[in-house]
């Protein structure tokens, strides 16, 4: 056992032993003092200036790295954004094609109708009744001096025949009144097609006011991303972490559905690939061979959005020519039915083996078999049918989010990264400043355990300069 | 589009690779000891109720046989089933009907010995487990552990139980133990030491065959 006193000079005073041992200490700590000072100095320096260094390094990194990410983000958008475009115009000139190729029949159309309408409002025009002929034959009968009862029996008759003809004058204004309105309601519906050919002329032209407007965007945003205005990638950066989280949830749920569709198919598939084999001390080649179905379904729903065009993942498959593509589509939709028909099959032999274990456990525990429900029963074993048939199609979905993350996340580590590297930078900047002070701190640190022997040299350097300073005045009063 | 072919195929070759491995090495296999002399023949309702727990227990591809302790217990003769279930489990589940049945046929027509080697018992025990090739070996001895053996039968040499787990179930107390515990606790003692002394991986006691069943396998 070693003796707790054996570093001590003379074990039986600790005291003096403990003093001696300070002095020496003291005297050694004062001896090394310069280059201990030095070392210091020295560390600390090298750690400010590889501090500064790599802080440096890291903040022209991070500045490359986010014109890099600006120069892919731009670039990623600008296709998409032109993809837009095309799609926009292709919409335009779908309904030029379509509906502006029935303008010239509409036209046509319209113009027969206004020329209908111009002859009935013609035909229509108020005939005034022609004026009285006989106003001067009674002008001639007044101005008679005599005759007896002869002029006004004259006037009697001419009354008579004035009121048969006003009679008969009026009934004809009726009847021409008559047929004009008649006329005018026959052009009831003329006007009415008229507003109806007018209101869908109006909504074809709204529908391509708004394809406008929307190009009109699209363009503002890419003349935005041509010219790498700071605003936009700003947006599209925003857009982009968006983007990531909606896709990130949509991902979660489709694991979710991938872990139901998981647990339909691994008992069955034991029966397949036999329940005692193991790929590894933990891992079931039965669970494996699941998740490899799952796998599969996964990757032919991807093919199969890829040559649909509606995810771009894989450039060979965009560009293949349409037959190919076709041929493709097909083959993926065959794959993806025949692995959701082995699915659901799947589901029901694991609904039967379920049953029969149950059975022998309850043979086991000699316990009444369970009461049978009928059809009722038959629901569970229906619905895990159904779902291993739609869980293939539903899970083939998720391409769409994963290019979205694919896309996305470039843009979201690249941030993340600058932003890391922007923050180690500073940290390592600032220990770079906190050392060159410390330095200094460390320095006066050391200082105090010898603060003693200091003084006393400070006090012979004094001592010393007095005296040559008495010498150098001596030595000048006798010169 | 070949190259994804490829992939394919590669990943399926592996998987069939991965399928083709050995197997035994994560399987169990279980050897039950039910000791039939005197008294103790009356538990064998106890020793079917653990029989079905372990073929409740057990899973495609491990191995259960149940073997009588009688006088001379080292013969091929006194197990009374045996079987290592298939891979598939609805294969399992009828061969375990069939293991049930085959227990309760030998339940019906029991008959008590004279002697008890137990000792035999476990060298045939071990035998027939190293032979399955398990990765998890266990013998099971439903027995009062105490052995009776009779005229010329030698047992007293040390045995060899390699990687075996050996579980002691409803070792029950004989009158001479309620009177002196000290020849109970001398007796598992012996026993314990006997068989780790000849290799066994573990030795286990249990008694509460209610509560504390799942002491008696090692679960994966």
């Amino acid at each position: 056992m070693i003796d707790r006193n054996s570093w001590l000079f003379w074990p039986d005073n600790v005291a003096l032993s403990i003093l001696t041992l300070g002095i020496l200490a003291m005297l050694f700590l004062y001896a090394a003092r310069k280059p201990m000072h030095g070392v210091i100095h020295s560390v600390c320096n090298l750690v400010t200036q590889s501090t500064r260094f790599i802080s440096r390094w890291l903040f022209l990194s991070a500045d490359s790295l986010r014109l890099r990410n600006q120069a892919v983000l731009l670039a990623h958008s600008q296709e998409s954004v032109a993809s837009m475009i095309d799609r926009e115009f292709e919409r335009v000139g779908n309904i030029i094609r379509k509906d502006m190729q029935e303008f010239p029949a509409l036209q046509r159309k319209l113009l027969e109708e206004a020329t209908r309408i111009e002859e009935d409002y013609r035909r229509c025009g108020e005939v005034p009744p022609p004026p009285p002929e006989w106003v001067d034959a009674l002008e001639s009968i007044s101005q008679l001096k005599s005759g007896g009862d002869m002029p006004r029996k004259l006037l009697e008759d001419i009354n008579k025949s004035i009121q048969k003809i006003h009679d008969k004058t009026v009934s004809e204004y009726r009847r021409s009144y008559e047929e004009r309105h008649k006329i005018l309601k026959g052009m009831q519906p003329v006007w009415r097609s008229v507003d109806r050919l007018m209101g869908e002329m109006d909504k074809k032209m709204l529908t391509l006011h708004s394809n406008a407007k929307q190009i009109d965007n699209d363009m503002t945003k890419f003349a935005g991303m041509r010219a790498k205005d700071s605003k936009t990638e700003h947006a599209l950066t925003v857009s982009a972490f968006v983007q990531l989280a909606i896709s990130s949830l949509v991902m979660v749920i489709a694991l979710g559905g991938a872990f139901i569709n998981y647990k339909l198919i691994a008992l069955p598939m034991s029966e397949m690939v036999g329940a005692s084999d193991y790929i590894t001390n933990s891992l079931r080649t039965s669970d494996v061979a699941a998740l490899v179905i799952i796998l599969m379904e996964a990757s032919m729903g991807l093919f199969l959005l890829e040559s649909l065009r509606i995810t771009q993942l894989f450039p060979k498959i965009a560009s293949m020519d349409d037959r190919m593509r076709r041929r493709l589509m097909l083959a993926s939709l065959i794959f993806l039915v025949i692995l959701a028909a082995i699915e659901s099959s799947l589901a029901l032999m694991r609904d039967m083996l379920v049953a029969d274990k149950a059975s022998l456990m309850r043979d086991l525990s000699s316990s009444a078999p369970a009461a049978t429900e009928g059809w009722m029963s038959n629901i569970p074993m229906a619905g895990q049918m159904i779902m291993g048939f739609v869980l293939p199609f539903a899970l083939a979905f998720v391409a769409i989010p994963l290019e979205s993350v694919v896309h996305s996340l470039r843009t979201v580590v690249g941030v993340l990264l600058v932003q890391i590297m922007r923050g180690l930078g500073f940290v390592l900047r600032f220990t770079g400043v906190v050392f060159r002070r410390f330095a200094r701190v460390l320095e006066l640190a050391y200082d105090i355990p010898i603060v003693i022997p200091l003084m006393v040299e400070r006090w012979v350097v004094v001592l010393r300069d007095n005296s040559a300073v008495k010498g150098q005045v001596k030595s000048g009063s006798a010169a | 589009m070949k190259r994804s072919l490829l992939v394919w195929i590669m990943l399926l070759g592996t998987f069939l690779l991965g399928a083709c491995g050995d197997s035994r090495m994560h399987s169990q296999a279980v050897y039950m000891l039910v000791d039939t002399s005197g008294t103790y023949a009356q538990e064998m309702g106890k020793a079917a109720k653990i029989i079905n727990y372990l073929l409740a227990t057990l899973n495609p591809g491990d191995s259960l046989a149940v073997a009588k302790v009688e006088t001379r217990s080292f013969t091929e003769k006194d197990i009374v089933a045996k079987v290592t279930f298939d891979r598939r489990p609805s294969q399992a589940t009828q061969q375990k009907r069939a293991f049930k049945a085959r227990i309760e046929e030998f339940s019906k027509d029991i008959h008590g010995s004279s002697y008890t080697d137990i000792t035999g018992g476990l060298i045939q025990g071990a035998e027939y487990l190293n032979e399955t090739k398990a990765g998890i070996k266990t013998i099971v001895i439903f027995s009062d552990m105490q052995e009776e053996l009779g005229k010329g039968t030698v047992r007293d040499f040390p045995i060899k139980l390699d990687g075996i787990r050996i579980v002691a179930l409803n070792v029950t107390k004989l009158g001479t133990d309620n009177a002196d515990p000290r020849i109970y606790l001398d007796r598992l003692s012996h026993w314990k030491a006997r068989v780790l002394k000849a290799g066994a991986t573990d030795w286990v006691v249990v008694n509460d065959l209610d509560n504390n069943m799942e002491s008696i396998l090692n679960t994966r």
